[in-house]
């Protein structure tokens, strides 16, 4: 019984993929679509997420044709959340599997692993998660949000809409938090902001005892001040500083709170009756009203089951995909270098209405959206701005303010504009 | 800019003259402002609308604030609840209900700063209300947004109040308004000395906002009230920025700039003479910057002689913004002893931190300091075991919806499933290895890997909830500083009950008597008619079942992830280590060692936790290198070897 | 004596052939050598097996031989990555700065060069300045000496501490963990210089060496991954050979008696556990230049358990149990995580490998123990007892 329904699924998928090439007969191979998404270790939960999305959306591709008469055929490796096994795998893809693109990685760390390889190889990464910036390179569209697309505007909003005059940059000690929570500071000390008015504590991964934490930030109101936190708490961790917070009795209107790395999926982890009210910024929320969501998110429950939600990094691969079938197709081939040229300025509608459009450095211009937190887990929308181009070097640090990148024109991820010379054509890894 | 101010003016009076019945043509008035609103500029739209003194607004505001607002395609406003597709309108005006699709409405959504501004205006109306939640609701609102003009309704309101907490909240506000707005100064410096022994954090606020002061710079003593002359010496660069941005002094070259000036002045490969090549030595950049300074082309060099000699020729102060020196004078005296209690009160909460996180590392140890400490079985799979626990609270709490009776299923629950586990484990794996302690380590090292995978597929990597019931959920506060959350106090009580439940086991009762016998000679309490196997099963599953219990406890308050055991496993290890094998009373001695170490220098660098963890740890490997038998060290036969 | 030796280890003579025929072998199918069999990431995975065979060896040396169950080897194979590629990337970054300043008006001072690098290496952690551990990364002779002194030192101040104090058996395994805890957790601060989390990356690129291709780059990494472990093999083969080995290995079941016969156990001890590290530094040294980047995550304490775990199923005691423990385990990881592993459709649920590989290696692991103490290497005995018993 189990060899025969084996066999039958076998005969079936053989007989599929016949019709497959049979509609796009004129092509030789299919084209080849890289995913590398860790599938176990620490990060599976979330990129397990965005592998599926990729299926999805490689699925609907080939419905619709595929691409340049070819069929799309995804590959998917495991890098296991293994740092160094990202560089592996992506070599593999590269040279083994002989990829046109790959969309992939989540934690800035596996970028850095895997972006020597891909420079080498001259390779095209897709990267959907939001990240710290500093850094721009040939091979990598970056379609999260840069710091100036998520932490910027939030804190716009706290400064201009809730009023807050005293900051706690609570992080995770990593390489976003550090950076953000940089250019924070020095965004705030340029609005006015006196340097004792920014408290900042950094806490390991997956910390779960906030007490004395929770306690120092109440204890800043002591001036009179309206205080603000704004957490790059990661993963886990954020879990146990809610509780507390809770505990504390902490209102959004006494202190409020912004994330920018909760979303639906954390939240899931705990009870948000008493967090009503406490804040994230995003690019994308699952509540954002729009017929393109609706769409969007009907597809998804159909394609990967009833009881699962979307999110931000996903918005950005559903960007990113169409956008290099589009460059592919104006090109005409999937030759990096071409699909490259054809990126600039290439536009795509937002799920969340408006229009994305890939700027010569690499990044999105998306709109940045606040969103409540409600007891039932989910988020409601209470600000959107308009499209915000992303910048790979932030304004607000000396050392980057000089820099910019532009491959289209000038050819260089890192252009020094005050001694108008490229400071190198590699990326900083 | 006047003359539009003037215009507003005019329209704000001018509204409600117009239309007098009516909210929604007001309404109408300001719709892209009540529909997009902004704190900054909101406060004309809500002034506005109340005056004009219909008694629809309060109705209004209040739905506007809890976002119960929504916009039909046309313009207009209603109050509505949404279901389904479906929404059921109210209007403004007549209270009429109807429905209408959902697609043709936007719903409204004020964000926090507005309602906060919504909320101010509310509470004339609400101060009086007959509703409780209401006037909270006000009363909530002007501790949040403290203005002068709130005073007099708020005194007025206070000898009517019969809620007896809302009274005392009302008296101790108004203290806190008098203080900063009274117009006596009299009444004023009344209310500022009785703050000096409140300890809240508004109270506090109050102090430092009316010791508000500025800092600024002059050739000669301003006049004012003055707070304090400061000496420009103690950071002269910082100083000499102030003096340059009070336009008294003229800027301090930077490295770039000279950089820059001098690459404006090359002429044949040379600068003032010095070939440019030379100029990777900074030495040699000032002498050419100097050279051309001389010359007269750029500004003189500001050297540090320039700069200290224009530091003294100026007086640096801090200004109060307070002009009466009588009220600063006694808010001084109130925050300086105010701020000793406030030290004396953190020193209090940070012991009492501390004692908290000794006890949750106690309640992670304990189970480990009767399998390893009281057996010297080594498990690497304890944090497993207390994995397990905190599962079995959360599949508990997806049967019983009930938090209060989950809690209490739960427990013994976790306790049953980590005993049975523990057993299983003892019979089939560590039974056969008592006399191969290090394969011990690594069998059990297998074991665990093997849960917390099992755990992954069983429940996902994805944190999972376990939410504790509504009388556990708080914090007991005794002022703003000192408070402490009850499930922290839950798990302080539990680590001492399991304290004294394990000593009593071990000392006062057969089992105890019998394990105690079996860990000092196996042998020979078999031949006195114990049964050794058992004693051993019984032990271990005790210490698991322990494990479960805390597990429950600790997911309680921080999470539930598949790999929340090794958060703790070496932590408690060491613990038990630390504190001297074979002694519960070393395992309590170590997690306060641990625990108020952790807390100590988390205070010396509050800004970094995992510094103190680290050296924590540091510290403790050095302890155990140089006392390593723990702090409490067993002596004589019993301490073996 | 040199015949003496071999005669007496015929094992090492048939590990060295071994090793060569594979090397030569390799070496033919790479792609440097015009060919794709062996492509370039399979051959740095060869490559990075070889370093992890020598750590392993390391380790069989301090538990299989001398009883020391240590868990901290692979915090002093992770300390050699570190040392090297800190001048991997100081040197790296130090060309691209200089490159890029060549063009600046005025010829750049010393301490625009320094603040460059600085901010090259450090502006990704927000930061510009170079800490003091950076001070001798300028120096690649410096750096190699790091990667030997760095573990060398600490493994024997600890070690002086540990033994010193008679820490013997768990307990010493427990503490070796704890360091290992901190020395990661030391590394997850971004305080400490070390870029935090991100670690040091971008280590396959070698400074001076950017026209040689990666595939050659892979080919001279995978020669020198073979040849330290060849020469790894050797050496601690012959040191355990004579009688000093037999000290070793009487320390390993009855320390107390091999005291009272007179001999300073401590010093043997510290001995065995310094140059262990010390060997585990150079083959971590030899591992992340292939590897490409070094994050504390790889010190975390479970890396320095899964050591233990290869040894003990490879065949504690026996060297070649180490490589066969170190090869077989760490290439059926890879290949049952990496998805190539078909999944196997039950029915009612469909067994995925990378779901339950990890379940499974842990139960082997403890069957292992349990039922086969003498691992994979046990065989080889089995099979030479049989021969015996035929004769």
């Amino acid at each position: 019984m189990f060899i025969r329904s084996n066999f039958l699924s076998t005969l079936s998928a053989g007989i599929l993929s016949i019709a497959g090439t049979a509609a796009v007969a004129d092509c030789v191979d299919p084209i080849k679509v890289g995913v590398l998404h860790s599938l176990s270790g620490s990060m599976a939960i979330s990129e397990t997420t965005l592998k599926d999305a990729m299926l999805m959306l490689i699925e609907q591709q080939n419905a619709k044709g595929g691409l340049l008469g070819c069929e799309l055929q995804a590959v998917v490796v495991d890098p296991a959340s293994d740092w160094p096994l990202f560089a592996e795998k992506a070599r593999e893809l590269l040279t083994v599997n002989e990829v046109d693109v790959i969309f992939g990685n989540w934690t800035s760390v596996s970028r850095k692993s895997v972006l020597p390889v891909i420079e080498e190889l001259n390779g095209l990464l897709f990267y959907p998660v939001q990240y710290e910036g500093e850094e721009s390179s040939k091979n990598v569209f970056y379609t999260g949000a840069a710091p100036n697309q998520q932490a910027i505007p939030a804190t716009d909003y706290f400064l201009e809409e809730l009023g807050v005059e005293k900051f706690a940059l609570l992080g995770t000690d990593y390489v976003y938090p550090r950076t953000t929570n940089n250019i924070l500071e020095s965004y705030l000390t340029a609005k006015g902001i006196a340097a004792d008015d920014i408290f900042v504590n950094y806490t390991p991964f997956g910390q779960s005892d906030w007490a004395t934490i929770v306690a120092d930030v109440v204890a800043l109101g002591e001036d009179g001040k309206q205080v603000g936190v704004i957490s790059t708490i990661n993963g886990d961790a954020n879990i146990g500083f809610y509780k507390e917070l809770a505990a504390a009795g902490i209102a959004a209107d006494d202190i409020p709170v912004v994330a920018f790395s909760v979303g639906e999926e954390e939240l899931s982890g705990l009870d948000t009756s008493n967090l009503v009210g406490h804040l994230a910024a995003w690019n994308y929320f699952q509540s954002a009203e729009s017929e393109a969501n609706t769409d969007f998110i009907a597809a998804w429950k159909a394609f990967a089951g009833e009881e699962r939600v979307t999110n931000d990094p996903m918005e950005a691969h559903f960007i990113g995909f169409n956008m290099w079938v589009n460059a592919a197709t104006e090109a005409g081939t999937t030759d990096v270098d071409s699909v490259r040229s054809a990126m600039y300025g290439q536009e795509y509608p937002n799920l969340t209405g408006g229009t994305a459009v890939m700027l010569t450095n690499h990044h999105l211009a998306k709109p940045v959206l606040i969103g409540e937190i409600q007891a039932d887990g989910q988020f409601d929308i209470i600000s959107q701005t308009t499209e915000v181009p992303g910048d790979a070097w932030t304004d607000f640090l000396p050392a980057s303010a000089v820099l910019k990148s532009d491959w289209k024109d000038l050819g260089c991820g890192m252009y020094n504009v005050e001694t108008e010379t490229c400071v190198q054509l590699t990326s900083n890894y | 800019m006047r003359c539009a101010l003037f215009a507003l003016m005019l329209m704000i009076c001018g509204v409600p003259a117009v239309t007098a019945q009516t909210l929604q043509p007001i309404l109408q008035a300001y719709a892209s402002e009540i529909a997009k609103p902004s704190r900054k500029t909101v406060g004309e739209t809500i002034d506005a609308i109340t005056a004009s003194g219909l008694p629809q607004i309060i109705f209004f505001l209040e739905q506007w604030s809890e976002k119960n607002i929504w916009q039909r395609n046309d313009g207009t406003f209603f109050v509505a609840t949404a279901a389904g597709s479906k929404l059921t309108l109210t209007d403004l005006d007549t209270q009429a209900k109807t429905t209408a699709p959902k697609s043709d409405f936007k719903q409204l959504k004020p964000n926090g700063g507005v309602r906060r501004l919504i909320g101010t205006a509310l509470v004339q109306f609400q101060l009086l209300d007959p509703d409780l939640t209401r006037r909270e609701t006000a009363v909530a609102s002007i501790g949040r947004r403290p203005e002068a003009a709130q005073l007099i309704p708020l005194m007025a309101s206070i000898d009517g109040e019969f809620d007896a907490a809302l009274k005392a909240r009302k008296i101790q506000l108004a203290n806190f308004l008098s203080a900063r707005f009274a117009i006596e100064t009299q009444d004023r410096i009344a209310a500022i000395n009785s703050l000096s022994v409140d300890m809240s954090v508004e109270a506090r606020a109050v102090l430092n906002q009316i010791l508000t002061t500025s800092t600024g710079v002059a050739s000669v003593t301003p006049q004012g009230n003055i707070a304090a002359i400061l000496d420009p010496m103690v950071a002269p660069d910082s100083s000499y920025g102030a003096l340059v941005e009070a336009k008294l002094a003229p800027p301090k070259q930077t490295v770039s700039d000279i950089k820059k000036v001098l690459e404006a002045n090359i002429i044949e490969e040379r600068i003032a003479g010095f070939p440019v090549m030379q100029m990777d030595d900074p030495l040699m950049r000032e002498a050419a910057y100097f050279a051309l300074a001389t010359q007269g082309s750029v500004p003189t060099l500001i050297t540090q002689e320039v700069r200290d000699a224009a530091l003294l020729r100026h007086v640096f102060y801090e200004l109060y913004a307070e002009p009466n020196a009588q009220i600063t004078a006694a808010a001084e005296v109130a925050r300086k002893s105010a701020d000793n209690r406030v030290a004396t009160a953190q020193f209090a909460d940070l012991t009492l931190d501390a004692l908290s996180l000794a006890s949750i590392f106690f309640l992670a140890a304990i189970g480990l300091a009767i399998t390893f400490g009281v057996m010297g079985v080594i498990n690497m799979a304890h944090g497993e075991f207390i994995m397990m626990g905190a599962y079995t609270g959360y599949v508990v709490q997806l049967i019983i919806p009930n938090y209060t009776v989950s809690i209490f299923v739960a427990l013994p629950l976790a306790f049953v499933v980590t005993f049975v586990a523990g057993v299983v484990m003892e019979r089939l794996v560590i039974r056969r290895l008592y006399h191969r302690p290090l394969e011990t380590l690594l069998a059990t090292f297998g074991v665990s890997i093997a849960l917390q995978q099992l755990a992954k597929n069983a429940f996902g990597t994805q944190a999972r909830p376990l939410t504790s019931p509504d009388w556990l959920a708080g914090a007991w506060v005794v002022n703003d500083v000192i408070q402490i959350s009850f499930i922290r106090i839950a798990i302080f009580i539990l680590a001492l009950l399991f304290l004294g439940l394990i000593i009593y086991i071990l000392k006062r009762t057969r089992l105890g008597l019998e394990v105690r016998a079996v860990t000092q000679n196996p042998g020979m309490a078999s031949s006195m008619g114990i049964n050794p196997d058992r004693i051993n099963m019984m032990t271990f599953g005790l210490g698991s079942g322990i494990a479960g219990i805390a597990g429950v406890a600790i997911g309680l308050y921080a999470k539930v992830t598949s790999e929340m055991g090794s958060d703790y496993i070496v932590q408690s290890f060491m613990t038990v280590v630390v504190g001297g094998v074979g002694n519960v009373w070393g395992t309590l001695a170590g997690a306060a060692m641990i625990g108020f170490g952790q807390k100590g220098i988390e205070w010396l660098n509050p800004s970094n936790t995992l510094a103190a963890q680290t050296y924590m740890i540091l510290f403790v490997i050095l302890f155990i290198q140089f006392r390593p038998k723990g702090i409490v060290a067993l002596k004589g036969r019993a301490a073996g070897d | 004596m040199e015949r003496t030796f071999i005669a007496k280890n015929p094992s090492v003579l048939w590990f060295l052939l071994g090793l060569s025929v594979f090397t030569v072998l390799v070496t033919i199918f790479s792609e440097a050598a015009g060919s794709s069999i062996v492509s370039t990431s399979f051959l740095k995975t060869l490559g990075k097996t070889l370093c992890l065979c020598l750590v392993a060896i390391a380790m069989d040396v301090v538990w299989g031989y001398c009883g020391i169950l240590s868990l901290g080897h692979f915090a002093f194979f992770g300390i050699g990555g570190y040392a090297i590629g800190m001048w991997l990337m100081y040197d790296r970054t130090k060309d691209i700065v200089i490159g890029s300043l060549e063009n600046n008006i005025l010829p750049p001072t010393p301490d625009e060069v320094t603040n460059a690098i600085g901010t090259q290496i450090f502006g990704v952690v927000g930061s510009s300045e170079f800490p003091l551990i950076w001070a001798f990364s300028h120096s690649l002779t410096l750096q190699l000496f790091a990667v030997i002194l760095v573990p060398g030192v600490l493994a024997l101040v600890f070690g002086w501490l540990a033994f010193r104090s008679r820490v013997t058996g768990v307990y010493l395994s427990i503490l070796t963990q704890a360091m290992t805890l901190a020395l990661s957790l030391y590394l997850f601060q971004n305080d400490t210089g070390l870029r935090g989390n991100n670690g040091l990356s971008g280590l396959q690129n070698i400074p001076g060496l950017e026209a040689v291709s990666q595939a050659t780059l892979s080919l001279w990494f995978f020669w020198a991954s073979a040849f330290a472990l060849g020469a790894g093999y050797v050496f601690f083969a012959w040191m355990l050979a004579g009688k000093f080995g037999s000290v070793i290995r009487a320390i390993r079941d009855n320390e107390t008696r091999v005291r009272f016969l007179g001999y300073h156990v401590e010093s043997y001890k510290l001995f065995i556990f310094t140059t262990t590290a010390m060997i585990a530094g150079i083959a971590g040294a030899l591992y992340y230049p292939q590897a490409g980047i070094i994050n504390p995550a790889e010190i975390a304490p479970i890396a320095s358990i899964y050591l233990a775990v290869w040894v003990a199923i490879g065949g504690r005691g026996r060297l070649y149990g180490a490589v066969i423990g170190a090869v077989f385990v760490s290439l059926m990881s890879s290949w049952f995580t990496g998805g190539s592993a078909p999944d196997i459709n039950l029915g009612l649920y469909l067994f995925k490998w990378t779901d339950w590989w990890l379940v499974l290696l842990g139960l082997t692991f403890v069957g292992v123990t349990l039922f086969f103490p003498k691992g994979i290497g046990g065989l080889f005995d089995l099979i030479s007892n049989y021969r015996e018993k035929q004769q």
